[in-house]
Formats: C-alpha cells, sequence, structure tokens
C-alpha cells in the first residue's frame, strides 16, 4: 500500500493541499452530489479542454466504476476536424454514451437561420436547450469557469434553470458552505459548474500534472489562417474567408475550442505543455478576449447568452 | 477575472477570502486595486474598463468597473450579489467572495464567509469603528472565520496619523475579542492611492506590519486535525460491478474534518454499526491515511448497511444523534421563516424533513441583544430556531466544526433556500435578553 504525499513545502501545516489538490477534490465533492441527487445527469462535451478536465475528474470521483453521466455534445457544424476525432475516440475509450445536439439540423429544418456575421455560437442555445428538455436531463454539467467573465463571476455552481433553460441573476440560490442545493421542479433543471473556482492556468497545470491528452490544435501548429476583427481564423467551408480576407499560413495555437467561425488563434511557437503554461502565464489577454469574437458584441453579451440559456 | 503572473509556477496553497465594508468605504476600490495591483487585470480588460469609463464621461479608469459584471449593476452603479473573483501570486491562489456592501448585506456577507477562512472588514479613518463595523465583526464571529482583517482605509484623508490608526484598531480588536474572534490583524492603508495594499507605504513609516496582499499570502491555512472530531459524510455508493472489481463496495465523500486512518475502527451513523476501515481509496489510488478537505472513497471491514445521508465517524468520537436541533440562523430568503414552517434540512449529505417548532429569539447585530420571541424571522433577520427533525442527525456544533455543524434550510415546495444555520450555542447566547418594548424598528 502506498501513501501518497499530498504535502506541501513550506507551508504551515503538514495538511495544507495544494490548490491544484483542493480544486480537484471540491470539483469530485461537485461530481458526487450530482450522482447522489439527480435523476438524469449529461456532460456537455465539446472536446475542449475545459470539458475533457470535467471529464478527467469525472472518472477519477467514480473509480474504479465508470461514470454514471452520459455525454452531450452540441455541435454546430463548424467544427474542428481534430476535435471530432478526439471526442469520439474518448466516448469510445470509455465505453460512454454520447448525445449529440445538431445546429445544421435545425438549419437544414428552417428552424434556424445562419445569422449574417456567419457566427454559430448563439445558434447553439435552441437546440442545446430542447436536448435538455426532450432527453429529459435534471443536471446539465458545463465547463464554466467563473474568471472567464464578469457574468460568469457571478455564476453559482448549482446554477438552476427554468423550463425555458433561462439563468436569472437576480433569483440564484446563495450557496452556503458545501451544502448545494439540487432542488428543482419538473421541467427544471441545474446547470452544475465543477470547474467554477478553476482558473485558466489551474486548468492548464492539471492537464500537466495529470498527463491529460489534448487535442492537437491547443499546440502550436501551422494553419492556414486570415485575419477578421483582429483575430486568426481557420480558413475553411464554413465561410471564410471572405472578399478583401487573405489567407496565409502561420504556426498558431488555439486557447479555447469552439465554433470555427468566432473562435480564433492566436500565434504562438508552444509545442508542448511547459511551453503552453509559459506562455499564458505571460500573457496579457484573457483567454477570452484573445479568441473570442462573440463576446466582443456588448459589454453584457455574455449575460445576454446566459440568461437565454446557454452557458 | 483571469489570473496571471509572471514568475515561476511552484505548487502553491488556496486561500479563500471574503470581504466586508459598506458603500462608501472603498471596497471596491481596495477589490479592484489588489487585482491590479497583483497583476491580475490583463490587458484586454483594462481596456474595457477604460473604454467604459470614458463613455460614462468618467477621467480615470473606475476600477469598481473590473467587478461589477452585471447590466443592471453597471446601469445602476450597484453591486447585486456576491461575485467570486481570483488571482495569484507566486506563493498562493486566492479566491475572493466579493460581498455587496449594501443591499441585502447579512445574507451575502453569511454567504460569503461561510467558505471564507479569513475575512477583510474595511473601515473608513475619518469614521472610525461604526455600527456596521460592529455589524460584520459579529458575523465574522458567528461564522466563525479563522482570521479577520481590519483595514482601516482612507488613512491619506487622515493625515496618515498613527494616532487615528491605533485608536480604530484598539477599539475594534477589544470588540473582536469580546466575540471571540480568536485574530485580528489591523493595517492601515488608502485603497485609492495604493497605501499598504500591495506595496509598503511610503507614508506611515511608523507601521511596521505586512501589507494587505502580504498578510492574505503568509496567513496560515491551518488544519489542526489532533484537535479535530474526523467525519466522512457519505456522498455516494461506488459499486463497478464488473469482472475486475466484483466485490467493491466503497463510500464516496469529501472528509469534512479530521483524518481517518486504515484501521481505523468506525461508526456510521445514524444506525450506529461499528466496523473498521479496510482500506482508503484517494480518487483511485490507495492511501494510509487521508485528511479534511479531501475526495476520498473508504471501504470497510464488515458488509454492513451503509448509503448517501450517512456520516462515518471514528468509534471512540462519535456525535450523539438528535432529532431536535438548536441553532442560531440567518434567513437569507425573501418570503419570512415562521414557527411552524415545514422545511427540509439538509446536514452534510443529508436532507431529511422538518418543522420549525420554535424561534425563542432574534439577534440584534448593532449590540448583540436578543429579542425574545420574534414570531418569524425575514430575510437578513439573524436568531435562534428550534428545530425538530423526521429522523436523527448526527450533528456536531458549529464551534467545533464549520461543515458538520453547518445546514441549510430548503423550502420544499419551490426549492428555495430559506436559511444558513449554525448548530449549537452562539457567542451571542449569554448576553441579556432585552426586552421587546425597547424594540425601535431595527432593521438593516
Amino acid at each position: 500500500m502506498t501513501t501518497v504525499a499530498k504535502v506541501e513545502e513550506g507551508t504551515a501545516s503538514p495538511y495544507a493541499l495544494s490548490h491544484l489538490d483542493a480544486l480537484e477534490s471540491e470539483a469530485v465533492h461537485i461530481f458526487r452530489e450530482v450522482a447522489g441527487e439527480f435523476e438524469n445527469p449529461v456532460i456537455l462535451f465539446s472536446g475542449g479542454k475545459d470539458s475533457i478536465v470535467m471529464l478527467h475528474l469525472a472518472l477519477k470521483a467514480f473509480a474504479p466504476a465508470g461514470i454514471p453521466f452520459s455525454l452531450l455534445h452540441v455541435d454546430t457544424g463548424h467544427n474542428f476536424p481534430e476535435v471530432l476525432e478526439y471526442r469520439d475516440r474518448v466516448v469510445a475509450a470509455h465505453g460512454l454514451r454520447l448525445h449529440v445536439a445538431s445546429v445544421q439540423d435545425y438549419i437544414d429544418r428552417g428552424v434556424l437561420k445562419e445569422r449574417p456575421d456567419g457566427t454559430r455560437n448563439p445558434l447553439q442555445t435552441l437546440p442545446l436547450t430542447e436536448k435538455i428538455q426532450s432527453e429529459k436531463f435534471d443536471a446539465v454539467f458545463g465547463g464554466g469557469r467563473r474568471d472567464e467573465e464578469k457574468a460568469r463571476a457571478k455564476e453559482r455552481v448549482f446554477s438552476l434553470r427554468d423550463e425555458f433553460s433561462q439563468w436569472d441573476p437576480r433569483r440564484q440560490r446563495p450557496e452556503l458552505w458545501n451544502l448545494y442545493n439540487g432542488r428543482h421542479a419538473p421541467g427544471e433543471h441545474v446547470r452544475v459548474f465543477p470547474l467554477s473556482n478553476w482558473t485558466e492556468l489551474d486548468v492548464w497545470q492539471y492537464i500537466d500534472r495529470e498527463g491529460i491528452e489534448l487535442p492537437e490544435i491547443y499546440f502550436a501548429h501551422e494553419r492556414e489562417v486570415f485575419r477578421r476583427n483582429g483575430m486568426w481564423l481557420t480558413a475553411g467551408e464554413w465561410g471564410g474567408p471572405k472578399d478583401g480576407e487573405t489567407v496565409e499560413k502561420r504556426l498558431v495555437r488555439y486557447r479555447t475550442v469552439g465554433d470555427m467561425s468566432c473562435t480564433g488563434a492566436v500565434d504562438s511557437e508552444a509545442t508542448t505543455l511547459d511551453a503552453v503554461i509559459a506562455e499564458i502565464a505571460a500573457s496579457r489577454l484573457t483567454e477570452r478576449g484573445a479568441t473570442r469574437a462573440d463576446d466582443k458584441m456588448s459589454e453584457a453579451a455574455m449575460e445576454d447568452r446566459k440568461r437565454e440559456g446557454y452557458f | 477575472m483571469s489570473t496571471t503572473t509572471t514568475e515561476a509556477l511552484p505548487a502553491t496553497t488556496l486561500l479563500r477570502f471574503a470581504t466586508a465594508g459598506s458603500v462608501d468605504d472603498g471596497k471596491s476600490t481596495l477589490v479592484g486595486r489588489l487585482l491590479h495591483d497583483s497583476k491580475s487585470v490583463l490587458a484586454d480588460q483594462l481596456e474595457a474598463v477604460e473604454r467604459a469609463s470614458a463613455s460614462r464621461g468618467q477621467e480615470g479608469p473606475d476600477l469598481a468597473l473590473l467587478t461589477d459584471g452585471l447590466r443592471a449593476e453597471r446601469e445602476q452603479g450597484i453591486t447585486i450579489d456576491v461575485a467570486y473573483r481570483y488571482f495569484a501570486t507566486p506563493r498562493r491562489r486566492f479566491i475572493l467572495a466579493d460581498t455587496p456592501g449594501h443591499v441585502q448585506y447579512t445574507r451575502n456577507m453569511v454567504t460569503g464567509a461561510s467558505t471564507a477562512e479569513l475575512t477583510v472588514i474595511l473601515v473608513d479613518a475619518r469614521n472610525g469603528v461604526v455600527e456596521q463595523t460592529r455589524r460584520h465583526a459579529a458575523i465574522a464571529a458567528l461564522l466563525r472565520v479563522p482570521h479577520v482583517v481590519l483595514a482601516v482605509n482612507k488613512m491619506d484623508l487622515v493625515g496618515y496619523e498613527e494616532s487615528v490608526f491605533a485608536t480604530i484598531a484598539e477599539e475594534f480588536t477589544a470588540y473582536a475579542t469580546e466575540l471571540g474572534v480568536p485574530e485580528v490583524t489591523a493595517i492601515p492603508i488608502s485603497a485609492l492611492a495604493g497605501d499598504n495594499v500591495v506595496e509598503p507605504s511610503a507614508n506611515m513609516d511608523w507601521y511596521g506590519g505586512p501589507t494587505v496582499l502580504e498578510h492574505l499570502e503568509t496567513v496560515p491555512v491551518s488544519h489542526d486535525l489532533a484537535h479535530c472530531h474526523a467525519r466522512l459524510p457519505v456522498q455516494y455508493v461506488i459499486r463497478p460491478q464488473t469482472a475486475e472489481h466484483p466485490d467493491y463496495r466503497g463510500y464516496a465523500g469529501q472528509i469534512a474534518a479530521g483524518s481517518f486512518r486504515v484501521g481505523e475502527p468506525v461508526t456510521v451513523l445514524p444506525s450506529g454499526r461499528t466496523t473498521t476501515i479496510a482500506g482508503i481509496d484517494l480518487l483511485g489510488e490507495p492511501v494510509d491515511v487521508a485528511w479534511t478537505t479531501q475526495s476520498v472513497t473508504v471501504l470497510l471491514a464488515d458488509d454492513i448497511d451503509v448509503s448517501r445521508g450517512d456520516l462515518i465517524v471514528p468509534t471512540k468520537d462519535a456525535p450523539a444523534t438528535t432529532q431536535d436541533v438548536e441553532a442560531t440562523v440567518c434567513h437569507v430568503a425573501d418570503a419570512p421563516l415562521t414557527v411552524g414552517h415545514r422545511v427540509l434540512l439538509k446536514h452534510g449529505t443529508r436532507t431529511v424533513k422538518a418543522i420549525v417548532k420554535d424561534i425563542p429569539s432574534r439577534l440584534t447585530l448593532d449590540d448583540l441583544s436578543l429579542h425574545p420571541h420574534p414570531g418569524q424571522l425575514v430575510a437578513n433577520d439573524i436568531g435562534r430556531v428550534k428545530i425538530r427533525t423526521a429522523e436523527p442527525l448526527p450533528v456536531d456544533s458549529y464551534a467545533d466544526s464549520r461543515r458538520t455543524g453547518s445546514f441549510i434550510l430548503i423550502d420544499p415546495s419551490d426549492g428555495t433556500t430559506l436559511t444558513a444555520g449554525m448548530v449549537g450555542e452562539s457567542f451571542a447566547a449569554p448576553e441579556p435578553v432585552r426586552d421587546e418594548a425597547d424594540d425601535d424598528g431595527w432593521d438593516f
């Protein structure tokens, strides 16, 4: 039998947990609370680093048993192929069940219309919320972190949504100690954010510590990109480049993974985890500020989308 | 708010702390200053604040805009609710519960303080210790926040006078000590000018103590496990039932207090059955010993009935179980709590039916006097409550354990979180009960 020493040097107490251990333990506690209190939870899984870390934590939380949740991917139709490949590989490796809510289906059926600016990020809300209703999910895990954005800083770990999946920041339940309140009426559901207290740097440090595999687009690679709204977007069939935008080959990587139409790459030479962590630690731009076009639409873009049911 | 540091990235500890201060004490400025001067505000966030400040016709960047995240908050210039903020230095990671200073003030501070290991209480050096300061101190004492920092702000407006600071610090420390606050650190600051927040002040040579950030970085996050009652609320039973693990039956939970060791005799409550710990898995890896706040899975030597909601404790240190819980509570919902109210009580991982049998008193935070039989508690009220539960609960005194001495009350009809509860005697209990006729419309 081995004893895993988690004691940090230089701290007053030999029993103080490192910040990563504390965050990990808290996230595992949240996963287990949901497993204990809800009938039909699902993990939102995009193949991005936050959802990959969530999956890793869920695997540890229930080991040696499997994860008692299924996965849900909101497929914008503009996904990075490397990410879809990763998604399918992970689902198969752990014997998980994957639900897919497809934005393209909604567009093909004429329920949703393509936006003039081509971004499909706001279009995800309807397929997501309808899938939650039709599958009767009562708890939906999201990888949202409070450090991402000002409106998210106000988000609870357990966030009650009404039958329209709406978020009302004025009517949130206070969260006291670690006593999460999961009560909800039929038709309502609870969004659960196990990574609430993690920052971008914590996520990367944890990925490094745990040796978690990521899709390759997170590391520097040569890619055909063009400039739009101050960001490097990947050229592709989704609708770019347009007239006047020129494609060039650059060494880039992604800090977030989302819809191709609004997720920008950053210039980078970081091909290893260490290099990525050093780069983020020195960055003067936030993750979303650097890479997300949709959050720049207005001062309250995230809040407005969240109110409607977005994460 | 994002976090960055340009230093190396060693493993660090985590400190959760909360701020308290009324509207004009400069709390937003202090928080903005901590984030800004610790270089936790990134260029695009600062640009956004500068843009927004300019569009409102303000001269410099308004650091309060860094923290007011909601449309209504920006429109009204107020803070609606607790927000959580993150920053880091090479020595430590911080989670700040940023609680608003005015509307719905008590419940927000209670919410922030419930998970905090330290509270920063701000006072205006020109006003000294006022009623509001005493309320902040009382809530910190009630919630048993281990460390309290008194930040005497706006020292620039009193000529950086040592005597002003010393008088305030002395009065506050005496009051807080009387309440049972174990440790007070007083720091003279100017959040606006940046004195003693992150950088030591050149204007107060007479002050030899730490800056606010230095103190936050070095205050011990201690767990004196020798004096803790070990407690493990069972969250979930892990039974793989696979070929590889046909008989694995593990009880998963986050250790709420103390430590557990393989081979230790334990009792499962409320049933009272005893066995020994056969193994402890720390997220997939076997360990000999585990402690608070690790999330673990415990294997027991005997095949006894254990399920979610049970509490595993050392046999030599088991709490009594009771169906009659007496507690100090803070009512957090808009609808009042009344005698006869049927509620759900969540304690650890167990949720049971309960009924409010009596509300013996309501506490006035101003002078810590008790009003007998107020009939009900409304939003932000703190009072004593007697609750009868449908099943026996193994509760500890909140003074002994913040985790297993706390509970919440939930409205069974719509799931609203009604009340935050702390089991056992309150610090205010020995105070004389004031006559109801003296009640001159106390509220806050």
